[in-house]
């Protein structure tokens, strides 16, 4: 338990993805002008993300591992290589099955969140995310923690990324670092900010 | 076509530069470049992912039915990337190591899906395949300057051969630690955006407010 509190500390923190790997931030610059609606492209990645981490886990270990395809009587069987492909696969089919869930069932969450799901396919957080566990190894509780948490992480960053840029539309900033140029900067003092977490030992 | 594959081929690398006036892509580009190796060869990859997916969807591109258009765009796309992965795996494991997971999100890098979508789609293979190579240099250009300035003054070195003789090796130069970190990626991307534009006015944005003044009475 005190493993996976641990885990959720880290990737919320000290390995932010947005801040601290660079992940989704087509995204991040493109979508954090107004407090919102980063709030609400914030909550569908953490949904996403908290769904395909764990299930891009299972596939991993139930088909694609080496040896995983054992139950199935092929046990020399290694197709770690098709793993780009159906994590990609895995997370675009998951997004259109989550789009036509909440326009059935919640509407009014799905009139918010919208435009913003298929924006999320592309995303390279929800991509990175599964990329990571697989990379580290991570077992399906792991993966389940690491998907939330990472996920809020972002939602973090994102958020706080947009308070700071709703007060920067009044600064007088030099006519080439207007726009994405100071958004850049921003970012970089976040990113510094976000490191002295790495100091936090649990 | 209104454009030559000359100009399809440098427009990409200062005037339309995918990063600094598109913002595509930057998702990979601030991580992998604390050392220049690493840029070099995922600018490398980039640029051919780019180039063969955009001819590859262009020649099929009277035969993709709009509504799944994505799905296979995806496909092709990410296709491409496992055989650079596998390439990059046999041949330099070393590079695939330190690039980990951003040789995958080449996948999700919205400049080989957003050439795919707004050029491929629309024009024959080979002026595809010359706009694909443009804009995977035009991000390679930016990733080599990046590149340079981290690792020259961060660890002294430029493809890991010494040019500055740091301290710990009894030479002179102290290097700036901060550099290798990743935040000064951020701050090296924002200031040559701001170059670029100061070089080109035209590529500045509109100010959403407008500071006024106000005559005293």
């Amino acid at each position: 338990m005190e493993a996976l509190l641990s885990l959720a500390v880290k990737a919320i923190f000290v390995e932010n993805l947005a801040l601290s790997f660079f992940l989704g931030m087509c995204t991040f610059i493109a979508v954090s002008k107004k407090i919102s609606t980063a709030i609400g492209l914030g909550i569908s990645v953490m949904i996403v993300q908290s769904i395909t981490v764990p299930a891009n886990n299972l596939i991993l270990t139930y088909l694609l591992a080496p040896g995983a395809l054992a139950w199935a009587g092929f046990p020399d069987v290694d197709l770690t290589f098709l793993g780009l492909i159906s994590y990609i696969g895995v997370i675009a089919a998951l997004v259109q099955i989550l789009e036509m869930v909440l326009d059935k069932y919640f509407p009014p969450l799905y009139n918010a969140l919208g435009v913003f799901l298929p924006l999320i396919t592309v995303n390279c957080a929800i991509l990175g995310g599964s990329l990571f566990m697989v990379e580290r190894g991570y077992d399906l509780a792991e993966a389940a923690t690491y998907g939330v948490s990472s996920g809020f992480g972002w939602a973090l960053a994102i958020t706080a990324m947009a308070g700071v840029r709703e007060k920067l539309k009044y600064s007088d900033i030099p006519d080439g670092l207007q726009g994405i140029g100071i958004t850049f900067i921003t970012a970089g003092l976040m990113a510094l900010a976000f490191m002295s977490f790495s100091g936090v030992k649990l | 076509m209104a454009q030559t594959k000359r100009e399809l081929l440098i427009d990409p690398m200062v005037d339309n530069n995918p990063i600094t006036l598109q913002v595509l892509g930057i998702c990979s580009a601030l991580a992998v470049t604390s050392s220049l190796q690493v840029a070099f060869v995922m600018s490398i990859a980039v640029t051919l992912v780019t180039a063969f997916s955009s001819m590859f969807i262009s020649m099929i591109r009277n035969q993709i039915p709009s509504s799944i258009r994505i799905i296979v765009q995806m496909v092709i796309i990410a296709s491409l990337v496992i055989m650079v992965d596998q390439v990059l795996k046999a041949y330099a494991f070393e590079i695939s190591k330190t690039l980990s997971v951003f040789v995958g999100l080449i996948i999700t890098n919205c400049i080989v899906m957003g050439r795919a979508e707004a050029f491929a789609m629309k024009n024959p293979p080979i002026a595809s395949f010359v706009d694909g190579i443009g804009n995977g240099m035009g991000y390679g250009l930016i990733l080599m300057m990046v590149g340079v300035i981290r690792e020259l003054f961060g660890a002294g070195s430029l493809f890991g051969v010494t040019i500055l003789e740091t301290v710990n090796n009894g030479g002179w130069y102290v290097p700036n630690g901060m550099l290798l970190l990743p935040p000064s990626a951020f701050f090296i991307i924002g200031l040559i955006i701001w170059a670029f534009r100061t070089l080109k006015p035209e590529q500045v944005e509109e100010r959403e407010y407008k500071i006024q003044v106000v005559e005293a009475h």
